[in-house]
């Protein structure tokens, strides 16, 4: 059913693929489901491994020079008393920490202190030394526009109903649980929150973690076990991948979003079974994302369930960043699709970014979420999520599925989505990703930019995040904006503005295509 | 036309008299083996072979993969249903609809439902609102964290901390951080289930020595130096790791630190103490195991503690030296790859460790409590009761163990009566079938509160002493 499209030689899709498998809406099948990556030009190339290459010599350099205690050394040393242990770290291991990564340290993990939400406060801090010392200033850059958090429905507030219900449990319930919820830490609001997400999703059951990360890494281990399959994504998270290497089951990647590869994977390992023995694998499970955060794609559903369907494979789907941001009414990328949850057998997904909270969840049907509250092994040794938390996710979970106000959040998330990828688009950037998808990489390839970018745009008043290596492929460093439903048409205007202006100064409009728009 | 294969003919002849001998011995040898080769059995293809798409078809059609899940009836039948608590966990909790006292929640200081804690509580999330919307690196790092990253070193005396948004995360992320492939792990078999998975995800060696056996431990530390010996380049480049807990969560037993860090230096091997249970419990101020025996924390190359204990909150720490620390900011996958600590938690946790740093006699209190617990259930018949002397924390097993299946329904059952008399008591949460010793016993862990009065210690230990009849 995948209509015609070339795959590029990453792998990556670009064209249109039609979504005819869902028989049971008729007019979906028209829906073009359209991604675009747009092939990195040349001269971006060529200058971005030039750039790391002389990083690298005068990273070489420079240790040469603080070998010979030419140049101070700032960085913390091993305890004299402990010089003849075995050194801790490769002396190579940190190269690219001491020698890049300290140097633009003030684009990241800039500390915030108020409620991250359409704006934020930013504690000003100033570094020396090439990055390796640094003081805080004592200044507050106020309301510098949010473009960087995960906040995509809006709901990272310090008033409104969330905020003075949380307040209210937290006087009723405090803050800790002290228990896991096998022992005694099952509390009667995670039991609601449950079923109130299940509802919610239109499944059997559902149970919470406390952590999101862990959630991954401590329930695919129940699933899965040493003579099963996994087939992952290439660019699935890393709280997937240590799930699926704690667990035992043989791995084998896939290329992003590719169903022919899939196929072929899905394919040999029916056909062929395990290495060696050639016995048949227990299970095949097969982990993909709703949507990518680095590259802000969305997911194939209806290519993966064919498959699925086809190979008895099993679907495990990380709604994440979907979750809350795609659907008309927020039930991520299986309403997307016009899919019914209960077609995907394990949903899982994360409180932080949709409801402004913490902890993930897992459904599905009941057989399933009994079997993790019997064997998950963050059900038994770690303590239950804090109840404010679980507040903060009932009220957002009410507003968004009963009220005209949730409504209008997801609307306006799907119209800032819009708006601001067809102004990046017409500024001439190259935006990754499908266009419907909350999160908006763009490139900007050199590995200069980098802090660039971050520090001319917080000049302009606004907040971003920028990656590199090795978050993402070395030439392929980028920008990623977080859109929000909190976020005014104005607010918008004006980020188009400041992002127009640096990509003059930086000379960011890579895009062959200017009039690239949707 | 014939002459040219005569002539060849005859030289080949004439040539094999002229040739020397090793290399007529050489040309016979050779026809020998190619002889062989062809009557010898055809090489068997072991690898695969080309199958047709409909006989790849046939083989996707038959085959029938196992279900999920097991069956729902089975799973049901199997687990231990889930208690269920109204409201909030304290002194005393509502468990299944009785008010019970609670000796089951790790609340060691009483700090759940404290008033102060509850306000500044409030305050943060009016201030902040309750999640950070991002990743420490990605404008997740609020104000609040690095105040209590900095607190919790300067209280521990150590140079510098890192926060975890979940305790379990904290020590299953650090030790993967400094621990890879090829490295040497030596670890106490009875280590808890978080430290188990960091050793699984670090793919190093693991050498596990016997349950606080300081002997068994030095054995096999002298085993390893035996072998470094032999291979002295391999050794200059294997890091080597002991992993203990302060107050192990399975058996309630303290380390032996004076000895582990004698050992450290022996041999050349950094230590890892993991101190969930033992922060806000050991110690004259409440510091850990380095405070309880007067050993400069220095001396232990990183401290892995909780904040869901004693401090009643959410999240887990490390501290240690900011040479070690800090190389967690950027590989601690837990920290790097995770929303952060949401900060009104962290602002509890403050809080908390303000509370327990101005009322250091609670520490007091809270030994001797857990002291004259223990010294109240000592004796019981059929009972044996595991854990230090001064802990709060303390394991109760069958003194006579029949089976897995047996001892742990006797001890379900105590649970169960005493739940009838208004105590509310804990089996220890295992999974038998994952965990590393999978004999280890079934136990209750009784968690005392300094909190509970003397009269209601000496109620509970009359409630277990007739529950186990």
């Amino acid at each position: 059913m995948s209509g015609d499209f070339k795959l590029e030689k990453n792998g990556n899709a670009n064209g249109k693929i039609f979504n005819g498998l869902n028989g049971h809406q008729p007019d979906l099948d028209k829906k073009a489901f359209q991604e675009n990556f747009e092939p990195t030009p040349l001269h971006a190339a060529i200058l971005t491994y030039l750039g790391y290459a002389i990083i690298t010599v005068f990273g070489f350099i420079r240790d040469l020079m603080r070998k010979y205690h030419i140049e101070k050394l700032h960085a913390a040393t091993e305890d004299p008393e402990m010089k003849d242990f075995v050194p801790l770290y490769a002396s190579f291991e940190s190269f690219y920490t001491r020698n890049m990564y300290n140097r633009i340290q003030d684009v990241f993990n800039r500390p915030v202190c108020s409620v991250p939400g359409a704006t934020i406060d930013i504690v000003e801090r100033k570094f020396s030394n090439s990055g390796w010392t640094s003081e805080y200033t004592g200044k507050v850059l106020k309301n510098v526009i949010n473009l960087g958090s995960y906040n995509y429905l809006g709901f990272a507030e310090n008033e409104g109903t969330c905020t003075e219900a949380a307040i209210v449990t937290a006087k009723k319930y405090g803050a800790g649980v002290c228990s896991s919820r096998q022992e005694i830490g099952n509390q009667d609001i995670h039991m609601k929150l449950e079923q109130t997400m299940a509802d919610y999703l239109d499944v059997e059951a559902c149970i919470i973690f406390g952590m999101g990360y862990a959630t991954n890494s401590t329930n695919i281990p129940c699933l899965v076990d040493k003579s099963c399959l996994i087939l992952s994504d290439g660019l699935n998270h890393a709280s997937l991948v240590l799930g699926c290497r704690l667990s035992g089951a043989t791995i084998r990647v896939f290329k992003h979003n590719d169903m022919e590869d899939l196929e072929r994977k899905l394919s040999d390992g029916v056909v062929y079974g395990q290495p060696r023995t050639h016995r048949p694998w227990k299970k095949i499970l097969i982990i993909v994302e709703g949507v990518y955060s680095m590259e802000g794609s969305i997911v194939n559903l209806p290519g993966v369930l064919a498959l699925k369907k086809k190979y008895k494979a099993y679907l495990y789907l990380d709604e994440a960043h979907s979750i809350g941001a795609l659907g008309d009414h927020g039930r991520g990328v299986t309403e997307y699709f016009g899919i019914h949850a209960s077609e995907v057998d394990i949903m899982m997904g994360t409180f932080t970014k949709s409801f402004g909270a913490a902890g993930g969840y897992i459904a599905g049907n009941r057989a399933l979420v009994e079997h993790l509250r019997a064997h998950s092994h963050s059900a038994c040794y770690a303590t239950s999520m804090s109840p404010p938390v679980c507040q903060q996710i009932l009220t957002s979970l009410s507003i968004i599925s009963g009220t005209e106000e949730g409504r209008n959040r997801i609307k306006q998330l799907a119209k800032n989505s819009k708006t601001f990828r067809q102004g990046l688009k017409k500024i001439g950037y190259i935006v990754y990703g499908n266009d419907d998808s909350p999160v908006v990489p763009t490139m900007i390839y050199l590995p200069c930019k980098i802090g660039a970018y971050g520090r001319e745009m917080l000049q302009r008043g606004f907040a971003v995040v920028v990656v590199g290596f090795p978050a993402t492929p070395i030439v392929e460093s980028r920008v990623r904006f977080c859109m929000s439903a909190a976020l005014t048409d104005e607010q918008i205007e004006k980020a188009l503005k400041a992002a127009e202006d640096v990509a003059r100064v930086l000379k960011l409009d890579y895009s062959a295509d200017k009039s690239l728009s949707c | 036309m014939d002459q040219p294969h005569k002539w060849v003919l005859a030289e080949a002849i004439h040539s094999m008299y002229q040739a020397p001998l090793y290399h007529l011995i050489l040309e016979v040898l050779l026809v020998i083996w190619i002889l062989r080769l062809l009557f010898s059995k055809s090489y068997r293809i072991q690898d695969r072979v080309p199958l047709t798409k409909s006989e790849k078809e046939a083989l996707v059609l038959d085959w029938t993969p196992e279900p999920l899940v097991p069956p729902l009836d089975k799973t049901l039948s199997e687990a231990v249903p889930y208690r269920a608590v109204n409201g909030q966990p304290g002194k005393n909790v509502e468990v299944d609809g009785r008010l019970c006292l609670n000796m089951a929640s790790l609340n060691f200081l009483g700090l759940l439902g404290n008033l102060r804690i509850e306000k500044q509580a409030t305050q943060s999330i009016k201030k902040y609102g309750v999640g950070s919307c991002g990743p420490r690196a990605f404008y997740g790092t609020v104000d609040v964290h690095v105040e209590l990253e900095e607190k919790l070193a300067k209280f521990i005396k150590s140079e510098r901390a890192i926060i975890y948004s979940y305790g379990f995360a904290s020590i299953a992320s650090a030790i993967p951080a400094y621990a890879k492939r090829g490295d040497i792990i030596f670890a106490d078999e009875g280590v808890c289930f978080a430290i188990q998975k960091g050793l699984q995800a670090s793919r190093s060696k693991i050498v596990y020595f016997k349950h606080n056996d300081m002997r068994d431990l030095e054995e096999k530390l002298k085993h390893q130096e035996q072998l470094d010996k032999k291979d002295s380049k391999k050794a200059s480049v294997t890091r080597k790791f002991m992993v203990v807990e302060g107050l192990y969560m399975n058996s309630g037993q303290i380390c032996d630190l004076p000895k582990l860090v004698e050992l450290k230096y022996k041999y050349k091997v950094r230590l890892f103490v993991e101190e969930s249970l033992s922060f806000g419990v050991l110690g004259e101020h409440g510091r850990g195991i380095t405070e309880h025996f007067n050993i400069p924390i220095g001396k232990v190359d990183m401290i892995s503690g909780s904040l869901e204990y004693a401090l009643a909150s959410s999240g887990g720490f490390c501290c240690g030296r900011a040479y070690v620390i800090d190389h967690q900011r950027l590989s601690g996958q837990g920290y790097v790859f995770s929303a952060s600590l949401p900060p009104f938690l962290a602002t509890a946790a403050m809080e908390a460790l303000d509370i327990m740093h101005e009322n250091a006699d609670m520490l007091k209190e809270l030994k001797y409590k857990g002291r004259k617990m223990q010294q109240l259930l000592n004796g019981i018949p059929g009972i044996e009761l595991v854990g230090y002397p001064d802990s709060p924390a303390f394991h109760l097993r069958r003194k006579d163990p029949v089976s897995f299946k047996e001892d742990l329904q006797f001890l379900q059952d105590i649970v169960n009566k005493c739940s009838k008399n208004d105590l509310c008591l804990t089996i220890a949460g295992r999974l038998k079938d994952e965990e590393l010793n999978s004999n280890w016993p079934p136990s209750i862990r009784v968690a005392v509160t300094v909190k509970i009065s003397d009269e209601e210690l000496e109620r509970a230990a009359n409630i277990i002493r007739d529950a186990t009849v």
